[in-house]
């Protein structure tokens, strides 16, 4: 091979792979961004003009563009958490239907759950008070004496008759 | 037992229940704490209604307020129409820019409403709500107060009155650049 030559199949090696890199670059620019992302992180978000909807419920305007930001943000390289922060930067914690699981929020989700625990715990102390106290009663009433045991097993007879 | 001389601070319990209540029915839901004031605003490109471009870039070193309204709110955004036109004219010379961004909205009934109010300021449509989001906008009309540095230093939801206009463009005008 002479040098001229090699030079030229280096070139055009070069090329085809500057190409190939160009394409594929391309598609994954143009790749469609997953539609299921798209929605699990609007499912997430506050639709900021109805109430108690999220982004990917809500069938209004603002709804429809803030998904398209998402998807927009998606598609320019973010990662589900980073567009989540960018909401969060310009809205405020405000803009999650759900509070984050952290500092003074994290009393959101542990209040019911030890409110449960707590009720569960004093049902059952209770529950066990009342049923010891019915039984101590019941243990003690056939206490009877030798006159009401003589009069019981009279009228017991005077029935049998 | 000691539950008969407990028994009567039992209704005592929807004190804490009350206070609840008390707090929950007076803040309104409606109000959202803007995390942006204080922090630089977001930079924005539009083209305006009559076909000029209008970046936030290009107006360093003066106090901007910017308005996003939509003809379709009513009466917020037509109450508040004549007093931003006002205030511009009277601010506009003190270096004080007023920007409009039409949201949510038809360009022919924005249009219908510019020229209604004989809108002098320049207005620019927001067609993909970016800039909204970037502002953080929940409602119409929302307003932002921005200084000579390009910070965010109030945001006003409804509709502004002559005396929230001049109280805040007062104060970022006469503040040093």
């Amino acid at each position: 091979m002479t040098p001229p030559r090699a030079r030229l199949l280096l070139a055009s090696l070069l090329a085809v792979a500057s190409l190939l890199t160009l394409v594929a670059g391309g598609a994954g620019a143009a790749a469609p961004v997953n539609e299921d992302a798209v929605r699990e992180i609007a499912a997430q978000l506050r639709c900021v003009v109805c109430q108690n909807l999220s982004v990917a419920d809500s069938p209004s305007e603002t709804a429809n563009q803030m998904r398209g930001i998402i998807r927009e943000r998606l598609a320019a390289g973010d990662t589900p958490e980073q567009v989540m922060a960018y909401f969060v930067e310009k809205y405020g914690l405000w803009i999650l239907l759900s509070p984050p699981k952290q500092g003074f929020n994290l009393l959101v989700w542990v209040v019911p759950f030890a409110g449960l625990g707590l009720g569960l715990a004093v049902v059952a102390v209770l529950l066990r008070r009342w049923s010891r106290r019915t039984a101590v009663p019941a243990a003690e009433a056939p206490a009877v004496d030798e006159a009401m045991r003589q009069r019981i097993r009279r009228e017991m007879a005077e029935l049998d008759r | 037992m000691s539950a008969g001389r407990v028994r009567w601070a039992i209704p005592l319990a929807v004190v804490p229940l009350l206070f609840l209540l008390a707090y929950g029915f007076r803040t309104d839901p409606r109000e959202i704490p803007s995390p942006l004031v204080g922090k630089p605003a977001a930079p924005f490109t539009l083209t305006t209604f009559d076909g000029e471009p209008i970046s936030l870039e290009s107006l360093r070193g003066k106090v901007v307020v910017l308005n996003f309204w939509a003809s379709w709110c009513y009466p917020a955004c037509y109450e508040e129409a004549p007093v931003l036109e006002r205030g511009w004219r009277e601010y506009r010379d003190r270096s004080v820019m007023l920007v409009g961004i039409n949201i949510q909205d038809k360009e022919e009934p924005a249009r219908k409403f510019l020229q209604q109010f004989g809108h002098t300021f320049p207005n620019a449509p927001d067609p993909q709500g970016r800039v909204s989001v970037d502002y953080g906008v929940y409602g119409v009309p929302e307003t932002f107060f921005i200084d000579r540095a390009g910070r965010v230093r109030a945001k006003h939801v409804g509709a502004v009155t002559e005396q929230i206009f001049r109280a805040q463009v007062e104060r970022l005008a006469t503040e040093p650049g």
